[in-house]
């Protein structure tokens, strides 16, 4: 019988099996950065064990960057230990590390990808849930634990217990202005945030073999949301045509190698997957969280949701609750909920393809008065692609804050926060009570929705918006 | 990690269920950057409280904690094994663990004892008539002997096994240091590294 991609992957990796125990799996490459791996280095130093392989291995500081000023000192005391600890820890080890400042510094997942270091057939892991990003690439990766990263960074393996697989399989025309974000909302509100639990997921299908590597990388990011170990897309022409080039992609004769290799990856005909899941493209529409899970989202052009929808206790209970945090009135049209930030960014939605689309939504057009819209990179060769193409003067014409690269206002840990009672319409991936500073409410939402937002004040979808002759 | 065969020490009675991760190591404390020094976080809500059990005198050096049912359930926090290592316990006793802790644990090297909940109850009448009673947890033996007291515990095989050798993780797994190294002489030449 067929293997599927991810069982391709795993076989691929397998360093040690024995009957009964977990397969130890060698994992090609270990991105690291500063809130998780304090304690997995003071354990190495504990037990006096080396990094054995510093050279896949590759650190940068994202999480508590602050995104302006960034020349000075950070403030928070204990966002500057984390640094500093990444810093010293990388100089003793050996690990390469992009500091602030630095050209290649960035958030993690989007860092891997731009250097052509996330490469088809790869397993990829860091101490960091949307490891799965680099799943669009049909590279087997996850996030880890911080005693599994101090075991990737000593042995650069893994025991690891079988996946089970889960394909999704999105077919048909995507009508316009429906975007990767907006396919994997609808998937998670399809299928729960516990939907994909001890799954790989496989986004297979014509919709996601039209998909951009930016948009493969949102889809793949937000399987974790739905409760998935890891996301993947298998590799086609456009994931080659996205590695060529970049500067850790392989080049003459190896690039041929490499290539004939990644072709062979592709889930057989005859391959099985322990559960499968068919969405049809055509119905899918802009999509927006009204709740406090990812999995609480509805097209934009429905209403808020009322605990009579419930489709059990327990769901009435979280409806109720979400109603509450949300301070949403049921029946409400979504189109009604008036916003006061907008924050564009993350690793969900911080790349130039990102930047591209909420700019040209923007451009000629202002953030309304009653609206702050803050702008940031998802590293800094993303901004400065961006810069080039003058998207940073749209934002600012516009009136929105562009800013420096990091995770920022997507988990709060720096000082982009909401304030208490705050709401965000927000390209980011985790709308949980207080991810985005204390008592914020939070509604996912694509690029495209978040500068239609901006504009209107109230959440929206560019085709809300009136004709603009500056807009595309 | 050292190799656990028998402990003994005195304990520590614990008359609380549904101990969750949260209680036993706060959040805030989560911040730090040591893989040590978290004992001043272990239980840190319920030590403000001078009569907490941890905060008399009597309990003092103890090494064993026995503690009601449904131990180290909510988030998945390592910190909470640290915490009571760091406190000096090596071994926890309860009638039923959380799953994920217990895991952590086993990972950490803190043993999980579970012993029916009637043995718990001995155990607490036993210790707070005599604060320095000895408790003995004997790992190869499966049983736990205090006084005139011994009953058999449940532990994972394979936790049992790696706590006995004094093997972590990581010991284990360079164990197959050949087999990474032959592993790593099949890689193509093309996959990337993270320098030059
Ligand atoms: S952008 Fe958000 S989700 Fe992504 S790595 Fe940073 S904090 Fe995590």
């Amino acid at each position: 019988m067929g293997r599927t991609l991810a069982e391709k992957v795993w076989d691929d990796h397998v360093v040690r099996r024995a009957e009964g125990e977990p397969d130890l799996l060698y994992i090609d490459l270990h991105l690291v950065h500063e809130v998780t791996s304090p304690q997995a280095f003071d354990g190495l130093r504990a037990s006096g064990r080396p990094v054995r392989r510093p050279d896949l291995t590759l650190a940068t500081e994202d999480h508590n960057v602050p995104t302006i000023d960034i020349d000075k000192p950070i403030a928070d005391p204990i966002s500057r230990a984390q640094v500093d600890a990444l810093r010293r820890n990388c100089a003793e080890f050996g690990v390469p590390v992009y500091s602030l400042g630095d050209v290649e510094q960035g958030i993690v997942h989007v860092v891997g990808p731009q250097l052509g270091l996330t490469q088809p057939g790869m397993t990829v892991v860091c101490g960091d849930s949307h490891t799965s990003t680099h799943g669009a690439f049909g590279a087997l990766a996850f996030g880890i634990g911080t005693s599994e990263v101090e075991h990737v960074l000593a042995t650069q393996t893994l025991p690891l217990k079988p996946f089970r697989t889960m394909a999704i399989t999105v077919d048909g025309d995507l009508p316009a202005g429906v975007t990767a974000k907006d396919i994997i909302l609808a998937i998670i509100a399809r299928i729960g945030t516990g939907g994909g639990q001890g799954y790989v997921l496989e986004y297979r299908g014509s919709a996601i073999r039209g998909l951009s590597m930016e948009g493969r990388m949102t889809l793949c990011n937000m399987s974790i949301e739905a409760g998935a170990r890891a996301g993947m897309v298998a590799p086609d022409e456009t994931t080659f045509e996205y590695l060529k080039g970049r500067p850790h992609a392989p080049a003459g004769a190896e690039w041929d190698a490499a290539v004939a290799y990644w072709r062979s990856l592709p889930t057989d005909d005859d391959a099985r997957f322990d559960a499968e899941v068919v969405i049809d493209a055509s119905t899918l529409s802009p999509f927006v969280t009204w709740g406090t899970n990812p999995g609480q989202g509805l097209p934009l052009s429905a209403s808020v949701p009322s605990p009579d929808d419930a489709v059990d206790d327990v769901d009435r209970v979280a409806i109720e609750r979400a109603l509450e945090y949300m301070d949403l009135v049921p029946g409400t049209p979504l189109r009604e909920v008036g916003i006061d930030t907008v924050f564009v960014g993350s690793c969900t939605n911080g790349r130039i393809e990102d930047l591209r689309a909420a700019a040209s939504v923007m451009r000629g057009r202002r953030v309304a008065d009653s609206v702050r819209m803050l702008v940031v990179p998802g590293s800094v060769r993303v901004k400065q692609q961006a810069e080039a193409e003058g998207l940073d003067q749209v934002f600012r014409d516009a009136g929105a804050e562009w800013r420096e690269a990091g995770c920022s206002m997507c988990l709060a840990m720096n000082p982009d926060k909401l304030a208490p009672g705050e709401r965000s319409a927000s390209t980011s991936n985790r709308n949980f009570e207080g991810r985005q500073g204390p008592g914020g409410r939070t509604h996912l939402v694509s690029p495209a929705v978040a500068a239609a937002t901006a504009v209107t004040g109230h959440l929206s979808s560019p085709a809300d918006l009136e004709p603009n002759a500056g807009s595309i | 990690m050292e190799k656990f065969v028998v402990h003994t020490g005195t304990a520590v009675p614990l008359r609380r269920s549904n101990v969750d991760t949260d209680q036993i190591i706060p959040a805030e404390y989560l911040k730090r950057i040591t893989r040590h020094g978290f004992e001043d976080g272990l239980f840190a809500a319920w030590r403000k409280d001078p009569d907490f059990v941890l905060n008399r005198p009597e309990h003092a050096g103890a090494t064993v904690l026995v503690a009601g049912p449904d131990f180290g359930t909510g988030s998945s926090r390592e910190h909470a094994v640290w915490a009571l290592q760091d406190y000096g316990f090596a071994v926890v006793l309860s009638s039923r663990f959380a799953d994920i802790f217990r895991g952590n644990s086993g990972k950490g090297g803190l043993l999980t004892a579970q012993v029916d909940q009637s043995v718990i109850e001995s155990l607490w009448a036993a210790i707070e008539a005599d604060p320095d009673l000895l408790v003995t947890v004997d790992l190869e033996q499966r049983e736990v002997r205090a006084g005139d007291l011994s009953a058999p515990f449940t532990v994972d095989d394979y936790v049992r096994w790696r706590l006995m050798e004094g093997l972590d993780d990581i010991g284990i797994t360079l164990q197959y240091s050949d087999a990474i190294t032959a592993f790593e002489a099949t890689r193509p030449a093309w996959k990337p590294t993270t320098v030059g």
